[in-house]
C-alpha cells in the first residue's frame, strides 16, 4: 500500500513539473516577448531595456527557475499592467469560491435525483424525456444561457441583477440575489452531463450478485436502491466531483464568470487573455492544473484503500 | 475504465453457441447490420441526425444565399443604408446605433448586427466555420489519439509510461484554460508555421484538447484486446506488430472510433465557441457562432435577436449530434460506456 502511495505522488510531482515546463515554455519562451511588449515603434535600445528589467536576455533554465520562484514566494508581477498576480487571484476568490461551491451543491443533488429516476424508469417515457432534457444541457454553452437568462429574467422581468459580484459580508441577501443565476448556469452543463453518468453506473450496479442477494434478503426495492444500488454507483459521481470542483475553482468557470461580471479567478484569467497578458494566465493555468493533479492523485490514494484491487495495476 | 467491445461480439457468440446444435447455421447477420437494424428502430436518434445533415446541408449552401437572396457578403457592413421592409423603407442601423430585427424577407432575414451585417448570411458562414473547426478538430484528435492509445496499449512498458504522463499533463489542464491558452500562445508567438489569425488554429488547438479524452480509453481497449487469441493467431502466422496493430487492433476499435466521432465533434463546436466568445478562437471579421453570440452579448437588451439567433443554431446543431451520437452508441452495444469529461 505505502509502495503504491509513493509512486502514485511520484508520478504526480513528475506530471506537475512537466505542466511547469511546458505552461513555461509555451507562454513565455516562444516569441519575442520583450520585441511584443515594446510595441511597434520601439527601438532596440527600449527592446533590451525591457530584456534587461525582465531577465528575458538571462538563459531559458534561469528564467524558468525564477518565474516559479517568484510564483511561490507571490512575486509575480504582470507585465502589462504591472499588478500583483496573486493578489489578484487572491482577490478573486471569494467570488469564484462562492460560485463553485453553491453550483457544485446544486449541480452534485439534482443530477442524483436526475440520475437515478432515469436509471428507476430507465426506457420508460420519464426516461427518454431526462435523456433529451440531459442532452439539452451539456449542449447549452454557459455563456449562451447566461446570455438569455440575463435578458428574461434581468432585463424584461426584474427579478435578478444583470451581473456583479456582492461580497457575502456586504449584505447576504444580495450575495444570494447575484449569485442565484450564475448556480444555475454553471450547474445545467453539469447535471446533464453527471445524470448521464449515474443513469449508466445505476443500470450497471444493477446487475451485480450483491443487488441480487440484497433483493434476496427481503429488502424492499426501495431499501435496495438506497443501501446498495446508488451508494456503490455513487462513488464515480463523487470523484468526478472533486475533480471538476477543482477546475471550477482554479478559473474552469471562466464562460460563466465572464458572462455576469463576476470579477472572479476565471474572469481574471479572461481579462489577461483579451489584454494577451501571459503571466497571469501561466499563473492561473499553472495552478490549476496542480490543483487537478494533486486532487486525482488523492481520489486514487482513497479508492486504493477502500478497494485493494486497485493497488495491483 | 470507459471502454467499449466490438459490436456485437458477445450477442454473436452466444448466438453460435444456440445453434451448434441445430445442425447448420442460418445466414449470418454482420454486427453492423445488427447495429443498422438497431438505430432504424431509433426515432429520436434517427430525427435528430437528420436535423443535424440538414444544418450542414444549410451551412454549405452559405454563398448560395448570400449570393442569391441576401446579396450582401458575410462581412459586409452597410451602416448607413436603408432595406424595404412592407413597402417602407427603414434604416439598417438607426441613427443611436440599434441594429434593425429580423425583417422575415430576403434580405436582412435575421435583422442586422451593429455593423449592418446581414445576421442570417454570417449564421450561414459562421455554421461553416463552426462546422469546419469541429471536423478538423476531430480528425486531428481521433488520429493522434488512436496512434497514442493504440501504442501505448500494444508496447505497454516504456512507451506506455511515457505515453500516458504526456496525456496526463494534457488532461490535468481545464479545457477551455488549456484552449485559450493554446490560442494566446499561436496570438502572440505562433509555434512554428501556425501563426496568427488562420482558422486552422482553432481547430488545431481543440484537436490538441481532447486527445486524452480519447487515447486513454483507447489505450484501456487495447491492453485488453492484445490478451486476446486472435492476436495470439496473427503472430503465429508471422504478422509483424505494425500489421498486427492496422489489420487487427484497428477494425476492432471501429465501434470505439464511431461512437467516439459524434461525442467529440459536439464537444468540439462548443468548445470552440467558447473560445471565440473569449477572443481566443476565431478572429474577426470571420464570422463563427460563438463570435456572433458574443458580438450579441455586447448589445443586449437592444438586439436580442442577435444571441438568441447563431445561440439557438449553435445548441440544435450540439443537441443533435449528441442525441444522434447516443443512439448510435446504444445501437452499437447498449452496454457500452463512453462518455467525456470536462
Amino acid at each position: 500500500m505505502s509502495r503504491f502511495v509513493v509512486r502514485r505522488i511520484f508520478s504526480a510531482l513528475i506530471v506537475m513539473f512537466a505542466i511547469s515546463i511546458l505552461t513555461f515554455l509555451l507562454l513565455l519562451a516562444n516569441g519575442n516577448q520583450a520585441a511584443r511588449l515594446a510595441g511597434r515603434n520601439a527601438t532596440a535600445a527600449q527592446v533590451h531595456t525591457i530584456e534587461v528589467k525582465y531577465g528575458f536576455n538571462k538563459p531559458i533554465y534561469v528564467q524558468y527557475v525564477n518565474t516559479m520562484k517568484n510564483i511561490f514566494t507571490g512575486q509575480a508581477y504582470s507585465y502589462t499592467q504591472g499588478v500583483n498576480v496573486l493578489t489578484e487571484v487572491k482577490q478573486g476568490l471569494p467570488a469564484t469560491l462562492s460560485l463553485a461551491f453553491g453550483a457544485g451543491f446544486i449541480w452534485l443533488i439534482a443530477s442524483i435525483i436526475v440520475g437515478t429516476l432515469a436509471a428507476v424508469r430507465a426506457g420508460r417515457y420519464t426516461d427518454r424525456i431526462l435523456t433529451v432534457l440531459a442532452m439539452l444541457g451539456v449542449s447549452f454553452p454557459p455563456f449562451f444561457l447566461g446570455a438569455i437568462l440575463i435578458y428574461f429574467l434581468g432585463y424584461q422581468a426584474n427579478i435578478f441583477p444583470l451581473g456583479g459580484y456582492v461580497k457575502f459580508t456586504t449584505s447576504p441577501s444580495q450575495w444570494f440575489v447575484h449569485l442565484v443565476l450564475p448556480w444555475i448556469t454553471l450547474s445545467v452543463l453539469f447535471i446533464g452531463f453527471y445524470s448521464r453518468v449515474l443513469r449508466s453506473t445505476i443500470l450497471d450496479t444493477v446487475n451485480e450478485d450483491f443487488v441480487r442477494t440484497a433483493h434476496a434478503k427481503g429488502l424492499s426495492d426501495r431499501q435496495v436502491l438506497a443501501r446498495h444500488t446508488l451508494r456503490n454507483s455513487l462513488i464515480p459521481i463523487i470523484s468526478l466531483w472533486g475533480l471538476d470542483m477543482a477546475q471550477v475553482i482554479g478559473g474552469g468557470a471562466i464562460l460563466t464568470e465572464s458572462v455576469y461580471n463576476l470579477h472572479g479567478v476565471g474572469q481574471f484569467a479572461a481579462q489577461s487573455i483579451a489584454n494577451l497578458d501571459v503571466i497571469p494566465i501561466l499563473v492561473i493555468v499553472i495552478l490549476t492544473a496542480f490543483a487537478v493533479v494533486l486532487l486525482a492523485a488523492i481520489v486514487d490514494i482513497v479508492y486504493a484503500f477502500l478497494d485493494p484491487r486497485i493497488r495491483l495495476t | 475504465m470507459a471502454t467499449t467491445s466490438a459490436p456485437g461480439t458477445e450477442f454473436s457468440d452466444s448466438l453460435d453457441a444456440g445453434f451448434e446444435d441445430a445442425g447448420e447455421l442460418p445466414a449470418g447477420t454482420g454486427p453492423w447490420r445488427l447495429a443498422m437494424r438497431r438505430l432504424r428502430r431509433n426515432k429520436v436518434a434517427l430525427f435528430f441526425g437528420a436535423l443535424f445533415v440538414l444544418i450542414v446541408v444549410l451551412c454549405l449552401l452559405a454563398p448560395v444565399y448570400a449570393k442569391h437572396v441576401a446579396h450582401i457578403g458575410p462581412n459586409t457592413g452597410n451602416i448607413t443604408g436603408t432595406v424595404k421592409v412592407g413597402g417602407k423603407e427603414e434604416n439598417i442601423v438607426s441613427f443611436t446605433g440599434i441594429p434593425i430585427g429580423p425583417t422575415w424577407q430576403s434580405r436582412y432575414f435575421f435583422g442586422a448586427d451593429g455593423n449592418g451585417r446581414d445576421t442570417a448570411v454570417r449564421l450561414l458562414y459562421g455554421g461553416r466555420n463552426s462546422l469546419e473547426i469541429g471536423a478538423v478538430a476531430t480528425v486531428i484528435t481521433m488520429v493522434f489519439a488512436l496512434f497514442f492509445g493504440v501504442l501505448a496499449g500494444f508496447y505497454r512498458g516504456a512507451w506506455d509510461s511515457v505515453i500516458t504522463r504526456a496525456l496526463d499533463v494534457v488532461w490535468a489542464y481545464p479545457a477551455v484554460l488549456l484552449g485559450v491558452t493554446l490560442g494566446t500562445v499561436f496570438a502572440t508567438g505562433g509555434v512554428g508555421p501556425i501563426h496568427g489569425t488562420f482558422l486552422l488554429v482553432p481547430a488545431i488547438v481543440v484537436g490538441i484538447v481532447y486527445i486524452p479524452y480519447v487515447a486513454k480509453p483507447v489505450r484501456g481497449q487495447v491492453m485488453q484486446l492484445r490478451e486476446r487469441e486472435f492476436i495470439d493467431a496473427a503472430r503465429q502466422q508471422g504478422l509483424s506488430n505494425r500489421q498486427i496493430m492496422f489489420s487487427e487492433l484497428l477494425p476492432n476499435l471501429s465501434s470505439t472510433i464511431v461512437v467516439f466521432i459524434p461525442l467529440i465533434l459536439a464537444n468540439a463546436i462548443l468548445l470552440e465557441a467558447g473560445l471565440s466568445f473569449l477572443g481566443a478562437g476565431v478572429q474577426p471579421p470571420a464570422p463563427s457562432w460563438g463570435t456572433m453570440i458574443s458580438d450579441g452579448i455586447a448589445s443586449i437588451p437592444e438586439a436580442f435577436s442577435n444571441v438568441l439567433v447563431p445561440g439557438i443554431m449553435l445548441v440544435l446543431c450540439v443537441m443533435s449530434i449528441n442525441i444522434f451520437g447516443d443512439g448510435l452508441r446504444d445501437a452499437l452495444d447498449p452496454r457500452a460506456k463512453v462518455r467525456i469529461a470536462h
